[in-house]
Parts: C-alpha cells; sequence; structure tokens
C-alpha cells in the first residue's frame, strides 16, 4: 500500500470498526496488566532511572561497545558482520543462506529483519521465510502487515484467526472455537519446520558487549526452538541493542516483561555466546544493523528514541494508538515511539506527518521503562519538520505568523480580539480550519474579559497602568 | 494577597465568564486582584505546532509582562504547564487556580454553592504534565449540593491536543467519542475542567449533539454560590 501520511491513513483504519474493537479491546487489557504488574514492583522508578542511565551510556560510548560485542562474539566462535543499510543486511544474510544451499529459513519474530524487509529480500532470491511466532505466522498466512511491536496481529480477532486458519494451515479442517486449538493447529504446521529447516534468523533484544552473549524474549517457545534447533543461526540486531555490561540485563529483564506483557518473568528468555560444540547451531552469524541509527545519535533531543526496548507500553497506553491501530503509522514501528523513530530513520521529509500524530497527553512518558520524554521529542520534531522542510510560505506557516505578531503587542491583539467577534481576523484563520465540520462552536461573547475588567464599576485597586 | 492574574488569550477571548468567576473567587476569598493589560498569548499553540521560536519568544514576553508579580494565578493548567516547561514559571512564582488555592491559601472549602451532578474530566495536563494530583476533586468534594460522579478512564485524553484536533480531525473525534460516551454514560449534567481548552472540544461534541450536558470551568463551580 503507498504511504499517504498519517491524517490520511488514520482516517481510512478509523473506518474499520472491527479493528477499532480488536485493537481497543486488546490494549486495555494489557494496559491493566501492565499497571497491576508495575505496582508491585518497590523500586520500579529507580529501575526506570537504571535503564534510562545505562542506555544513555551504551549510546554515548556505542562505537567502543560494538568493538567490544565484535571482539567478545568472535572471541566465542561467532562471526559479526556489519551492514550500512538494509540493502547490505540482507545482501549478507541472503548470501549465509546461499551458502549452506537452503531453501527456506525460520524466523524468530524480529522488528530489524521487518525494517529492512528481510522476507521479501529472500524471496527473490527464491528462499521462503517461514514466521514461527503465532501473530507474525497470521500475519503472513493471511498476507497482512504487522500492526504492533509485540502483538503484531492485535488487529486481528479469534473469528478472523479461526477463517484465515482454515483456509490455509488446516486445509478446510474445522477447528473449532477454542484458542487452543487454533494455536494447536500453528503448532502442528510449525513443528515440522522446527525439525527440518537447517538455518534460522533472529533479532536481538540486548547484545552484552562484554561477554558477547545475545539475548531474545519471548513468549511462545518458538524462538527457543529456532534458536536452538537449526544448524545454522543468523541474528540481525539494530546496533543500539548493545548493552555494556552483563550485569545490565538484571535491570532490563525486570523492566521488559512487565512493560511489555504484564508478567513477572517472560516465559523464555534464551541467551546464547558464540558457538559451543555439540549443543545449539554451530554456525552463528551477527550482523551489525545501522540503518539511519548513527543520523539519529546525531541529533541530541531526538537520540533518546534510541534508548526504546521495544515494550510497547507506550502503544498500549496511547489514546490515539488505541484508536487508529498501528496500520495508521505505515511502519514497523508504530504507535508514539514509532511517531519519534520511523521520521528519525527514514529522514523527516520521508515520515514528516508523524510527529503530529499525537495529542501530547503524555500518557506515553509516564509508562516508558526507560524514561523516553516522547512528548518532547515530538515537539523538537514538529520545530525541525517546519524550520527544514516546511514551506515559510504556507498558509499554516502564514497563519502562525500573522497570530504570532497579533500575540506580539497588546494593541494589535485587542484589535484582532475585536475582528475574532465577527469572525474573521488572524485568530480566527489560525485556530479554526477544520473544526466545526463535526464539532459546535460557541459564538465569540460580546464581551472579552479584558472589557469587562475595564468596565468595572467601582474600578478595583489598579496599578498605575504602566506596561512594558 | 496581591496576585496578577493570568488569563489566557483563550479565555480572555472565548470565556470571559471563567475569567470572572476567577476574580469573583479569589476577591471572596481575600486577595487582591490584579489584570495587567500587556498580557496576550503564552505562545503554547506555536511550540506545540512546530513554530518554537516565535512560541518561545511569547513565553518570554509572558515573563516581562509579570516580572514584577507577587504571584501569579492562572486557570489553564495546559497553558501553566507549559510555561514551566520552558523555562518561563518565574521562579515558582506561576501557579495554576487550583495549586494557589489548595497550596498558597490552604483552602478546600472555598464557599461554594453548585446543586448538580458534576463529572471531572482531569486534563492530561493538569495530571501528567503539571502534576496537578487530586486538587481540583478536592476542591469539588467541599462545594455544597454537588453530586460528584467518576468518568471511566477519566485520564485517558479526549482528543483535544490544540492544532492536533483540526490536523487530525478523524483520530481527535475518534478520541472524543470515547470521552462522549463516558461523559453521558456518568449521568452527568454538568463535565468540568481545570482548563477550557479541553471543554471546548467536549463541550463543541456535546453541543452538536444536543446531549444536554453542559460544560463548565472548575473555576465557575468554585465561584458560584
Amino acid at each position: 500500500m503507498s504511504k499517504t501520511g498519517f491524517p490520511a491513513a488514520a482516517r481510512r483504519e478509523l473506518g474499520d470498526a472491527q479493528m477499532r474493537h480488536n485493537v481497543g479491546k486488546a490494549t486495555s487489557t494489557i494496559r491493566a496488566r501492565r499497571a497491576a504488574r508495575v505496582a508491585e514492583v518497590p523500586d520500579w522508578e529507580a529501575l526506570r532511572d537504571a535503564g534510562a542511565a545505562i542506555k544513555a551510556r551504551a549510546m554515548a560510548t556505542l562505537p567502543e561497545q560494538l568493538e567490544r560485542l565484535e571482539a567478545s562474539v568472535t572471541r566465542a566462535g561467532g562471526q559479526v558482520h556489519w551492514a550500512g543499510d538494509a540493502a547490505e543486511c540482507n545482501a549478507i544474510v541472503s548470501g549465509i543462506v546461499r551458502a549452506h544451499g537452503a531453501r527456506e529459513v525460520i524466523k524468530v519474530k524480529s522488528l530489524a529483519t521487518d525494517e529492512i524487509g528481510l522476507n521479501d529480500a529472500l524471496a527473490a532470491d527464491g528462499v521462503e521465510a517461514i514466521e514461527t511466532d503465532l501473530a507474525e505466522l497470521i500475519n503472513q498466512l493471511g498476507h497482512d502487515t504487522s500492526s504492533h511491536i509485540l502483538v503484531p496481529a492485535i488487529h486481528r480477532n479469534r473469528a478472523e484467526i479461526k477463517q484465515l486458519f482454515e483456509r490455509t494451515i488446516a486445509r478446510g479442517q474445522d477447528l473449532g472455537w477454542e484458542a487452543q486449538s487454533l494455536a494447536e493447529a500453528a503448532r502442528r504446521h510449525l513443528r515440522e519446520k522446527f525439525l527440518s529447516v537447517p538455518v534460522a534468523t533472529s533479532g536481538a533484544n540486548f547484545a552484552v558487549a562484554e561477554t558477547g552473549t545475545i539475548g531474545v524474549v519471548e513468549s511462545e517457545g518458538n524462538g527457543r526452538m529456532c534458536l536452538t534447533l537449526p544448524r545454522v543461526l543468523v541474528t540481525v540486531m539494530g546496533i543500539e541493542k548493545v548493552l555494556p555490561e552483563w550485569r545490565d540485563l538484571e535491570v532490563f529483564l525486570q523492566l521488559l516483561p512487565r512493560s511489555a506483557t504484564g508478567e513477572r518473568m517472560n516465559p523464555y528468555t534464551s541467551l546464547w555466546t558464540g558457538v559451543h560444540a555439540g549443543d545449539g547451531p554451530q554456525d552463528f552469524h551477527l550482523v551489525l544493523l545501522d540503518n539511519g541509527r548513527t543520523d539519529v545519535l546525531g541529533d541530541e533531543v531526538g537520540r533518546q528514541a534510541l534508548h526504546c526496548i521495544r515494550c510497547s507500553a507506550c502503544l498500549n497506553s496511547c489514546p490515539v494508538y488505541s484508536r487508529v491501530g498501528g496500520h495508521a503509522y505505515e511502519s514497523v514501528y508504530p504507535g508514539p515511539i514509532g511517531a519519534i523513530l520511523t521520521p528519525q530513520l527514514r529522514g523527516l521529509e520521508n515520515a514528516p506527518t508523524l510527529p503530529w500524530a499525537s495529542s501530547l497527553c503524555g500518557a506515553c512518558y509516564e509508562v516508558c521503562p526507560v524514561k523516553i520524554n516522547i512528548p518532547s521529542v515530538l515537539l523538537h520534531l514538529r520545530g525541525r519538520v517546519t524550520r527544514e522542510y516546511k514551506s515559510r510560505r504556507s498558509p499554516e506557516a502564514l497563519a502562525m505568523e500573522a497570530v504570532g505578531r497579533v500575540f506580539g503587542s497588546q494593541r494589535r491583539y485587542e484589535q484582532a480580539q475585536k475582528l475574532a467577534r465577527l469572525g474573521r481576523g488572524p485568530i480566527v484563520t489560525a485556530a479554526l480550519p477544520g473544526w466545526t465540520e463535526m464539532r459546535g462552536l460557541p459564538e465569540v461573547p460580546e464581551q472579552t474579559f479584558r472589557d469587562w475588567w475595564r468596565s468595572r464599576t467601582p474600578p478595583p485597586a489598579r496599578r498605575d497602568g504602566s506596561t512594558p | 494577597m496581591r496576585v496578577a492574574l493570568f488569563i489566557t488569550c483563550f479565555n480572555d477571548t472565548l470565556f470571559p465568564e471563567t475569567g470572572r468567576a476567577v476574580v469573583t473567587l479569589l476577591e471572596r476569598l481575600g486577595c487582591e486582584v490584579d489584570f495587567p493589560e500587556a498580557q496576550t498569548c503564552c505562545g503554547q499553540m506555536h511550540v506545540n505546532t512546530g513554530y518554537q521560536e516565535r512560541g518561545l519568544t511569547l513565553a518570554r514576553r509572558f515573563q516581562r509582562v509579570f516580572a514584577d508579580a507577587e504571584v501569579v494565578v492562572s486557570p489553564s493548567a495546559s497553558c501553566v504547564a507549559y510555561l514551566r516547561e520552558n523555562g518561563a514559571g518565574l521562579d515558582g512564582r506561576l501557579a495554576e487556580l487550583t495549586e494557589f488555592l489548595v497550596d498558597r491559601l490552604e483552602v478546600e472549602d472555598v464557599g461554594a454553592t453548585f446543586p448538580h451532578r458534576v463529572a471531572l474530566h482531569p486534563t492530561c495536563h493538569s495530571v501528567r504534565l503539571m502534576g496537578i494530583g487530586d486538587r481540583p476533586q478536592r476542591l469539588l468534594e467541599r462545594v455544597r449540593g454537588i453530586d460528584l460522579v467518576t468518568l471511566d478512564d477519566a485520564a485517558v485524553c479526549c482528543g483535544f491536543g490544540g492544532t492536533f484536533a483540526v490536523k487530525n480531525a478523524d483520530t481527535s473525534m475518534a478520541m472524543l467519542s470515547d470521552k462522549l460516551r463516558d461523559v453521558l454514560n456518568s449521568g452527568a449534567d454538568v463535565c468540568t475542567a481545570a482548563d477550557n481548552s479541553c471543554l471546548l472540544h467536549i463541550g463543541g461534541a456535546l453541543r452538536r449533539q444536543r446531549a444536554g450536558v453542559r460544560v463548565v470551568h472548575l473555576a465557575e463551580i468554585l465561584a458560584a454560590t
């Protein structure tokens, strides 16, 4: 689907009443679960501070940490590759798959590989990428795209999934309405693949520079299968996922599951360090992906977007996301974090409406486990888009300029108030377009407050009329 | 106590009754109210829309206009939060109305009577940016005759967001329709808030729907006798 920008995409998505219901219900369930699990932790605020501090340190010393990581992964028997952009990364992964003569790869859910369009790139090479996360599988079978960082098929309900599975992997068999039997159908389909496909790809939640250990946290166990059964494992990770020290994991393994799924601990935490003879994949590749991240680091305010640990708490808490769903953001990174990450990764000119896809209500900042101040980054990016890419002669810019001049002087302001009463002038032009289509507007009152103040009898004690 | 009123351009032009209520209330509580007439706009709309430079120029102008005031009180949590965030909080001398009442004057019972069923919309900027806490709630609870009801999902945004409401009008309306549902479900005949911006939005739709629920700024309830 071609990209239309957020307002139009949101308008389209809001037309889907079923999606609105599905996403609204799912986000409110996860939101409540998260709140309960976070409330149990007495030092939650201190954990958030620690998470933010570790990430800030990792980003401030990124080149050093990545070189440490490369050295420790190599020492443990893995191979490290560096990819500047999506095309380079896809070529590296394709090359590894080709070298092993594989026609299929099994995939652990990974945003980095979605970001670079790995599945399509492999398909162009005649290799089928098989998603093994249940929700990713649902999207793949339905030729659909992800709409949530953690729950990619959150826009689908059980009835839709039942019909999809019966049409595809269950080959016409009636699966019934139980969630368990639907999951069982996926399990049967995937089990065969886990046991036969020789190459797996994954992303990474964390990579520890000190030890060369990579970590993936998940709920279903499909990740564990992919990370242990195949002969070859290729992990694609954004360079911002590196953590300096092993002990840093302690903080994130507490922050992530409670923020993400509202669980005290996620069901599966897989950690691996290089290659071990006779145990797990015998050929391990780590591809370090930049794809715009270095540019993001160059923006002093915007760079905190790179601290994100992909928990999705900001999506679930966002009143915009929970109504428009993920597809409105036209990116693998939807929601508030997507609104600040996508424009920075792609270039502001390529996603110029996303920084405005927020009412600045602050719910995202309140829940972020690493305290990314999303509203302030949104404002910063709005300023950058306006300064760097918008015409100074656009109707909006001219209206803002005019009303700004009006507010710059008491005399001009009072004149404009008189005009506003007649439904005209710079205040009306700046504030009104699009409003009255759906909402009523009060009549501009006959008397402004300041008119009333001046008309008070007896006049109250006032200063001697001096104005700065 | 001598108090300078920062009414905000929005209230000055569109909601003078809120300003009159603030003056009535503060004078009733023994304050001497001053209204520096050079005041205009704090620049929040400009900053939130992407025109930082112009907005911050207006924030600095605000600082100059109120430079000599002992205490500045404003009936807009949103403008106060924005000014503080941008270093124009007058070194702690700028207070939102309910903060001023509860923290500075140390009153919760302001002597008001308002015999209606009222739902409080807490507003995002009050709760999350400014940290207003339960001050509006505490003030309302002491109003005589009031029947205070709670909104479901009270802390969720109504969808106003300044120019968000026009730049993303469809999304804004989707958020608003959920807020309206909660307001109507509450059985309130009045919806109140510490900010008229949200109330312009909520009230605009209630009026369009002929819903029979009106919006009233918190100051007007507290001023009522």
